[in-house]
């Protein structure tokens, strides 16, 4: 058998492999060098050193408002999603008369793509809400717009991350909480000592999740908000985007910030992944 | 025999994925991308007429709505690129003149009825303007007409409006009667939703830009002084104030919402344009109930000012492409401009005006309403707004017009305006140019 896979791999992994440079490495590799380019189209760039770069660093630009902005949404986003996510994973895996239908409709919404998610949301907010009790809608204020991009995204992750939570609380063994029990453990003792140090790896998975789509948030922050007022609740992803313009010079300047914003992604999320590995226990 | 049947199986897998990248090479074709999906339909079959006619290949693909240039940065670098694209103006011109091919000698130039109609640069002709597009304030004429009508009514014909002070008259008289009229409003709704906005922040701001440009006799800039900001306020307060709706609502207000409080006669004006002309106008209103008032703003001499006429839609042929491509587009583009069954297609199928010598009439009562108004000698307004730096001014300044609206209209929210119009004009030129 053993020998067989060796002899047939290629077969089977060339064609991913071939994939996945096309669509993964080439790309990646030429959107790091149209970084330190102008250009009108990817063929025929213009180098020109770090001055995209330099104009994200000097110049008052929206990038590092929108920094604020994103890191401020995902640090409350990821709070509140966990949080949530967590306490009706708990409530879910008790025992009580219809657990699945529950399930189910909890996790209904992640089946909704993010676009027409936010454009619901922004039609229940306006209407639903804003208008009728203040007069205004998601246009008025950043704060309306922040606040409704965190309960879009919200509604969308609980029910995913609260699968994930389900899976690990149902492998934390009886035994265990029993034996806490009979030690003379609260509840609360028992949640914070015993069941959250063993579901650590659902945590990890989940903030890990929850951390970076929060942080990439593209497609309820464009139907939701699309930035408004003006570009006050315009995240990363899509400050990015509406950077891009038309023209060679903001073509280059998007795409420098689209490669500092991997960098940030990437750091943020191979140290969150690190912290929490350290935390996890060994069953 | 199993070693046999994986070789197979593999040379058969490189081949697919290699067939793909295959060259077709077909002498002398177009390829069109065009980009008014409205048209998309009425393009695919003058393609089709113009191929049986003579056997050329004219492919006609249309990007989506909003997604030209994204669309067009991909297929221009592609084996198989557009060979007649189009650009809006100036401002896409830049971006796009390395692929442009100089027009300056051929067929379809010379048909041109005005040469500002091209779009030049160091002595070449990179783009050819194919549509002309009329915007201004669309009325209702029978609600209007019974305004007139009205015991004690302030202005009694159209005739007496020839300037800001008259139409600001006549839109305030019609407001505060407007129960009499049975209508909503003088105004339709100045929605601020995306699908609307441009009517504002694109549209209605070409007319401070305009004349600041001619006061200052030039046709782009690199700083804006905002000469005409406090007309443009006038103008947009009296959107706002004369509406279907409260200021404070018209966040989410849509171009939807407008056109059918229009067309429903809830209210009698409606800046739009020629575009705004479609079916369901034609069916709640119809043909002779429709007019075309030029946007006063307030400004100096403007008693001769005409209607916003102008063109975001030049023609450009890619120069890269092959010259037996090249000409078959050159040549295709000469029989839709001056054939009997092109300038027919444009003007009756498509509704275009069409600023060529073989034009003929538009099925398009306001596009005909345009072209009156340009034959009676008033100045058109030009559109200036393909000068602005980029879509971010716009939504800059979108969002404070918005802002300034919800916020009770005061003097330091139009500050902020200013701000946006005027800085951020430097700002988004200084990061685009």
């Amino acid at each position: 058998m053993n020998k067989m896979l060796k002899k047939w791999f290629p077969i089977f992994l060339i064609p991913t492999l071939v994939a996945f440079f096309i669509g993964f490495i080439v790309p990646f590799f030429m959107g790091l060098y149209l970084s330190f380019c102008e250009y009108a189209t990817i063929e025929s760039p213009d180098f020109v050193g770090f001055a995209n770069y330099a104009r994200i660093f000097t110049a008052d630009s929206q990038f590092w408002y929108s920094l604020g902005f994103t890191a401020l949404f995902t640090a409350v986003s990821v709070v509140v999603i966990n949080v949530a996510a967590f306490a009706v994973a708990l409530g879910l895996t008790r025992n009580i008369r219809g657990t699945n239908l529950f399930r189910t409709v909890f996790f209904m919404p992640n089946l909704i793509g993010g676009i027409v998610l936010g454009y619901i949301w922004k039609m229940i907010i306006n209407y639903g809400v804003l208008i009728p009790l203040f007069g205004k809608d998601l246009s008025y204020s950043s704060t309306y717009g922040f606040w409704g991009l965190v309960v879009v995204l919200a509604w969308q992750q609980i029910g995913y991350m609260m699968i994930i939570y389900i899976s690990g609380l149902q492998s934390v063994p009886e035994e265990v909480t029993e034996a806490a029990k009979i030690d003379g453990a609260g509840r609360w003792q028992t949640l914070r000592r015993v069941i959250l140090p063993m579901v650590m790896p659902s945590v990890t998975i989940c903030t890990f999740l929850s951390l970076t789509n929060s942080f990439k948030l593209f497609d309820q922050n464009l139907a939701l908000t699309d930035g408004k007022p003006g570009r006050l609740t315009e995240m990363l992803a899509l400050c990015i985007r509406n950077t891009y313009g038309t023209t060679p010079k903001s073509h280059g300047t998007a795409q420098a910030m689209a490669v500092i914003f991997f960098i940030i992604v990437a750091v943020i999320a191979l140290l969150q992944l690190r912290s929490t590995r350290s935390k996890e226990v060994q069953q | 025999m199993k070693k046999m049947l994986s070789w197979i199986c593999l040379t058969a897998l490189v081949c697919t994925l290699l067939s793909g990248c295959a060259r077709t090479q077909t002498a002398g074709s177009v390829y069109y991308l065009n980009f008014k999906p409205e048209q998309d339909d009425e393009w695919k079959a003058l393609a089709e007429t113009y191929t049986q006619e003579t056997g050329v290949k004219v492919t006609v693909v249309t990007a989506a709505s909003g997604d030209y240039e994204d669309t067009l940065s991909a297929e221009i670098v592609k084996s198989n690129a557009p060979t007649l694209f189009q650009v809006n103006g100036p401002v896409g011109l830049a971006s796009w003149k390395d692929y442009c091919y100089d027009l300056s000698g051929t067929e379809v130039y010379s048909h041109l009825t005005d040469e500002d109609f091209a779009l030049k640069e160091d002595g070449k002709v990179l783009g050819i303007a194919y549509v002309l597009e009329t915007y201004g304030i669309i009325y209702n004429k029978t609600i209007l007409d019974r305004y007139f009508a009205l015991e004690g009514a302030k202005i009694t014909s159209l005739d007496q409006v020839n300037n800001f002070a008259s139409f600001k008259t006549l839109v305030e008289d019609i407001q505060s009667r407007k129960e009499e009229l049975g209508i909503k409003g003088a105004f339709t709704s100045a929605g601020m939703d995306a699908s609307s906005d441009w009517r504002f922040k694109t549209h209605l701001a070409n007319l401070p830009i305009y004349y600041e440009y001619e006061e200052r006799d030039i046709s782009s800039t690199a700083e804006i002084q905002g000469d005409y900001l406090d007309e443009y306020r006038q103008i947009w307060d009296l959107y706002l104030n004369n509406a279907t709706c409260a200021p404070s609502e018209i966040g989410v207000k849509t171009g939807d919402e407008a056109a059918g409080e229009f067309n429903n006669g809830e209210a009698v004006f409606y800046q739009n344009g020629t575009w705004a002309w479609d079916t369901t106008m034609e069916e709640k209103i119809g043909a002779e109930n429709v007019g075309m008032l030029p946007i006063y703003i307030g400004a100096d001499g403007e008693e001769d000012q005409g209607l916003c006429t102008g063109s975001e839609n030049y023609w450009c042929v890619n120069k890269n492409a092959s010259e037996a491509d090249i000409q078959a587009t050159l040549d295709f583009l000469n029989w839709v401009v001056s054939g009997e069954t092109g300038t027919k297609a444009l003007a009756e199928d498509m509704g275009f005006i069409i600023p060529f010598e073989d034009a003929i009439a538009s099925s398009n009562p306001l596009s005909r309403i345009a072209e009156e108004m340009l034959d009676s000698g008033l100045d058109p307004v030009s559109w200036n707004f393909a000068t602005i730096p980029n879509e971010n001014w716009k939504n800059e300044v979108g969002a404070a017009l918005l802002a300034y609206a919800q916020g009770g209209q005061t003097d330091a929210l139009w500050e902020d305006v200013r701000s946006a119009f005027v800085d951020g004009w430097k700002r988004e030129y200084d990061a685009t140019h």
